[in-house]
């Protein structure tokens, strides 16, 4: 096993599974267990927050931009903070799906596939917002180079439209490795399945995959450099949207450290997101044997990490804010302080720099309602830092005679909760629908683990 | 009468180290058209049943180098031939600018590739394979091992190499209908 050290760590399947009952166990969730009223219920709310989305989206059609609370200077408030929001939780599943792939770590095994689907969802939702944004939505397509008859071509020098390309092949790389890794679980959801109906969806679904030696080895090869390609891929998404800040001179925003910090804050806000959603699944589900304590003790240790390299990002900004000596970096940094949205920022601190230290403690890593509740923490905390960045910096910058307040409307927050009815609508449907932990990966850590037995 | 052709025979094994054995004395034996089926992949397997390499990697290769050329190429086109237009007082190929795009390109280039030519490489989507007759292989997604012998390998004869396979203590050997 990948862990050193003389201890022997914790196991990460529960004892006495083999493959047939992690395969009956995770498949059953699928085909026999069918629709329970808990499922019922907690899709019914996606629904109804999905159905608020459609209608906000309705009506900043009819009316435009303005049913936000976004005025100059502020021009970017909730659309953008909730974007980088959204696309940050996305980044965990794919860290989760490939980074830790490369690096051998078996824990990801049984939290991948969930984590993916947050991925796919969560950028899903990330990227309703600049579409709405940009105020007439249905030109969005200005924003691709495609032929036409004014000879025109997109602003290919702006991060911008960087941000175009970064967040599209991001979705659609998600969706191809997500895909890819369902194909040999989808083989035996079809192997599985007792009525005609899914055996036939699950059929097609599963391209007549039938798990020969010779494909099985193509199959990992294409894992393997997917999940190569997708490493460096995730680390560019949120650098490219950090751009969309530094690259402008706003206050506060004109840093090198942007990059290492978002991308830092992304993993950070995505983990949370993960135990948020790891742990009533968990429970729910009866997979305390598949997602053991120790995965949740590690998810934690990972949050304590990426949320010490975020506070180091704080620290940096507000020391080169004062030692850099440009009047406007030093008074957005005195505004963010102590300005009229100091609380905010004061609020975010707690969030993501004090509350969590609380997990140099193991006791606290094990204690599951504590990690709950620190999940909800980071993920507030982590959107209170975007709203940080975004509003502070624009609502006061060069002119004073230009300054003004910025507050979201009722609007905004319908548009932000009723991305969260288009995540758990998707995120329901897959509980649903398809395996939610890799069966294929846990088998394979059942031989691992059974030949580990053999061999101590 | 005639009998219906036959695609091959199969062999059920119990363990991956069984299956694993088992493909070693096949090929030995020299059989050349032989696969293994199994819940997930087994290392060493591929090799067994005589996979040499795969062209994954260069397809995949191909499919970076055409996005990135394609990227900047695009970009460069458009800012230097099809509209040059200054700026901030950059020249028309700022080629720094056009770093992350080209970057982008070249990564859905290599992904789309490796997925599409995996798949290809495979023959996926196949909507029909005769192996499916047998009863058992749903098993093979779930926790059982099976080898196949292909009836076009030359030194397949159907009663000799169903004695050869039940040597190999399979836990049942069978018939696969064409």
């Amino acid at each position: 096993m990948a862990s050193v050290g003389s201890h022997q760590p914790e196991p990460l399947i529960g004892p006495g599974h083999t493959f047939e009952t992690v395969t009956d166990k995770i498949s059953s969730i699928v085909l026999t267990r069918g629709t329970t009223p808990g499922w019922v219920f907690g899709f019914f709310i996606a629904f109804c927050l999905l159905m608020l989305l459609n209608l906000v989206i309705t009506l900043l059609m009819i009316k435009g931009v303005g049913i936000w609370g976004i005025k100059i200077p502020t021009a970017w408030g909730f659309a953008i903070v909730n974007f980088v929001w959204w696309i940050g939780i996305g980044h965990a599943g794919t860290l989760i799906s490939a980074i830790l792939l490369l690096l051998h770590q078996t824990w990801r095994t049984s939290i991948n596939r969930f984590a993916e689907a947050m991925t796919i969802f969560a950028v899903m939702c990330a990227g309703m917002f600049p579409l709405l944004h940009m105020g007439r939505p249905w030109l969005f397509y200005y924003l691709m180079p495609y032929p036409n008859p004014m000879w025109l071509w997109p602003q290919f020098r702006s991060p911008l439209v960087w941000d175009v390309f970064a967040v599209s092949t991001y979705f659609t790389v998600s969706v191809l490795f997500w895909f890819v890794g369902l194909i040999p679980d989808l083989a035996t959801l079809r192997d599985r399945a007792k009525n005609k109906a899914s055996q036939i969806i699950y059929g097609i679904l599963a391209l007549g995959w039938r798990g020969s030696a010779v494909h099985w080895s193509r199959y990992e090869m294409a894992s393997l450099l997917l999940a190569g390609l997708a490493t460096p891929l995730v680390l560019s998404v949120h650098t490219v949207v950090s751009f969309d800040f530094t690259i402008g001179i706003i206050p506060g925003w004109h840093s090198t450290i942007f990059p290492p910090y978002f991308v830092a804050g992304a993993i950070y806000s995505g983990f949370a997101m993960v135990l948020t959603l790891a742990i009533p699944i968990r429970r729910v589900y009866h997979l305390e044997d598949l997602v053991t304590e120790r995965h949740l003790d590690i998810m934690a240790k990972v949050m304590l990490a990426t949320g010490l390299i975020v506070t180091y990002g704080y620290i940096s900004e507000t020391f080169m804010a004062f030692y850099g000596g440009n009047e406007y970096e030093r008074y957005m940094m005195m505004n963010r302080l102590a300005g009229p949205y100091a609380h905010l920022y004061w609020l975010l601190i707690s969030c993501n720099l004090l509350i969590p230290q609380s997990l140099w403690s193991r006791r606290l890593r094990h204690s599951i309602p504590w990690l709950f509740f620190i999940s909800l923490v980071v993920n507030m905390g982590m959107w209170l830092e975007r709203f940080v960045i975004v509003v502070v910096s624009l609502h006061r910058d060069f002119l004073p005679s230009s300054w003004a307040m910025y507050y979201p409307t009722r609007w905004d927050w319908a548009t932000y909760l009723g991305t969260f009815g288009l995540f758990f609508f998707f995120f329901y449907l897959f509980l649903r629908f398809l395996p939610m932990i890799s069966i294929v990966e846990v088998r394979a850590l059942v031989h691992e683990t059974s030949e580990e037995q053999v061999h101590t | 009468m005639k009998r219906r052709p036959i695609y091959g025979l199969m062999a059920e094994f119990e363990t991956p180290e069984q299956v694993l054995a088992a493909a070693h004395r096949t090929r030995a034996a020299g059989y050349r058209r032989i696969d293994a089926f199994t819940p997930f992949p087994v290392e060493g397997l591929a090799e067994a049943v005589g996979f040499e390499w795969t062209a994954v990697p260069i397809i995949v290769f191909g499919g970076g180098l055409l996005g990135g050329l394609t990227g900047f190429g695009m970009c460069f086109y458009a800012n230097v031939i099809s509209y040059p237009w200054v700026v901030g007082g950059k020249p028309p190929n700022s080629w720094p600018m056009w770093i992350p795009i080209t970057f982008e390109l070249t990564i859905l280039g290599a992904a789309i590739a490796a997925v599409v030519g995996m798949l290809a490489l495979n023959g996926l989507p196949t909507p029909y394979h005769p192996i499916f007759n047998i009863e058992r292989f749903r098993l093979a997604s779930t926790d059982r091992f099976f080898l196949c012998i292909k009836a076009r390998d030359k030194k397949f004869a159907l009663e000799e190499t169903k004695t050869f396979l039940q040597d190999l203590r399979p836990h049942g050997v069978y018939e696969i209908e064409d």
